[in-house]
């Protein structure tokens, strides 16, 4: 069954890349940590006043999960290149677009823990009242999640292998992502002030509709990209 | 993949494209004063219309590079030749040019029109958001040496761009929205219309002789990479 064998290879992956930063934590550690830093000095920049700080709460935290994610995409390439093991990776039998499905699930899982720890501490600094609709609120953190990491995952399999890796990867990753972070960060900032215009499931229906385009599309694109 | 050096005999010949690029200068230049001398100044907005005739066919000719761009994207992605990723690249810097100046030319009109020089519009940030994905593109193809990479991973920021413009334009139209429809040429003053359509052409014309001057320039580049290398590598 040649779709049993490509979510072998999937699962590989996933597991080869959670293994590596399990073992040392490192990555995990300091981009939890930048993630944290953002959101504090996100809170200097917006003041003390607990309602400006209540208002912009949804933008400050999908900025902060955005750029601490940059260090995390580079990375999961990073490792591999360090040690030459991507060719090795390349050589292996079997569709290249798993190598980029089982990266994209080994990031969604690695910036999904990187979420419950800047979301908990963003509820304290940013003195937000957790909603009744909750539920939701994940749901919209979770689709928003797989965008930036699906585009993240595909523009650095790219920006890694270049010289000026730092700087190429949010040029070319930050405006692709504007649509997402738009839907993200309004259906977020709905559910967190009562969603009193019933806009919060319309954007959520364009995060899907989002997700799906920009998963498709890398899928498709990523062999073009890695081969070379 | 070292491909063998070209002979000069390869490389583009200036042809009859001097003398198109005298004929699109003097067309435009011909076209702008005819808009700007003969028009009558508009009822509610004066002679500020009068940018209309190169912000318009700015944006027209910029979203017309683009296409081209994409188009070269996949048919370098499918048949593999250098040279359509060279045209693509061509375009895409004209494309910039067209969409930086498209953007400056709206905020000089936005801010009498207006009262601002930048609203969160759907067009205007969705414009803004193409210039930035195509800023990307020409960085990505500084930072990249080997031709081939270049080439192929170009191509896949050149689609995935286009393929995201009209989603950002559909998501900030959802978010607000200030800019004016098209107005339909019904109901604008004949001379007007036919003063935009000239300027079009007139910036059609300087679009296609900038990106065949890029082009030949990239190709020539490219020759002396290569020479360059035989040189390297022992062959003369």
């Amino acid at each position: 069954m040649a779709w049993r064998d490509d979510w072998r290879r999937v699962r590989a992956i996933v597991w080869k890349d959670l293994t590596t930063e399990g073992r040392s934590k490192a990555g995990f550690n300091s981009v939890a940590a930048l993630g944290v830093t953002i959101l504090v000095l996100f809170g200097f920049a917006l003041g003390p006043d607990a309602q400006a700080l209540r208002d912009a709460a949804a933008g400050a935290l999908w900025l902060a999960v955005l750029f601490a994610g940059v260090l995390a995409f580079n990375r999961s390439y990073q490792v591999e290149l360090e040690s030459g093991a991507l060719e090795p990776l390349l050589l292996y039998p079997g569709a290249r677009w798993t190598i980029f499905a089982g990266k994209l699930l080994a990031n969604c899982i690695f910036v999904g823990l990187m979420l419950v720890i800047v979301v908990l501490v963003g509820i304290v600094l940013f003195q937000v009242r957790v909603p009744a609709a909750w539920p939701q609120l994940i749901g919209v953190l979770a689709l928003g999640s797989i965008g930036l990491v699906s585009l993240g995952t595909f523009y650095a399999a790219m920006a890694s292998r270049s010289r000026a890796r730092e700087v190429l990867l949010p040029l070319l990753l930050f405006p692709m992502l504007v649509p997402v972070l738009l839907a993200a960060m309004s259906a977020s900032k709905a559910l967190l002030t009562g969603d009193l215009m019933h806009e919060a499931s319309a954007w959520m229906r364009m995060l899907v509709a989002y997700d799906v385009i920009f998963v498709v599309a890398p899928l498709l694109a990523f062999e073009h990209v890695i081969e070379v | 993949m070292t491909a063998p050096a070209p002979a000069p005999n390869d490389l583009p010949r200036p042809g009859y494209w001097p003398w198109f690029g005298a004929f699109a200068f003097l067309f435009i230049v011909a076209t702008q004063a005819t808009g700007l001398v003969t028009s009558i100044p508009d009822r509610d907005m004066g002679d500020l219309q009068k940018i209309m005739y190169v912000h318009v066919p700015a944006a027209w000719i910029m979203s017309l590079t683009f296409a081209v761009v994409l188009w070269y994207s996949f048919l370098y992605l499918w048949k593999q030749r250098e040279n359509d990723d060279l045209k693509a690249a061509a375009a895409a810097e004209v494309g910039s040019a067209f969409c930086g100046l498209t953007l400056i030319l709206g905020m000089i009109w936005g801010r009498p029109a207006w009262g601002v020089w930048w609203a969160w519009d759907a067009r205007l940030t969705s414009t803004l958001v193409l210039f930035l994905i195509f800023v990307g593109y020409l960085a990505m193809r500084a930072f990249v040496e080997d031709p081939h990479r270049r080439a192929q991973w170009s191509a896949a920021v050149g689609i995935m761009g286009a393929i995201n413009v009209p989603i950002v334009y559909m998501s900030v139209r959802w978010w607000r929205t200030l800019h004016q429809v098209q107005s339909s040429p019904a109901t604008v003053d004949s001379w007007y219309v036919f003063n935009l359509r000239a300027n079009a052409f007139a910036f059609l014309f300087v679009m296609i002789y900038f990106i065949r001057q890029r082009y030949v320039a990239a190709r020539y580049e490219r020759a002396a990479e290569l020479a360059v290398q035989a040189v390297a590598l022992g062959r003369d």
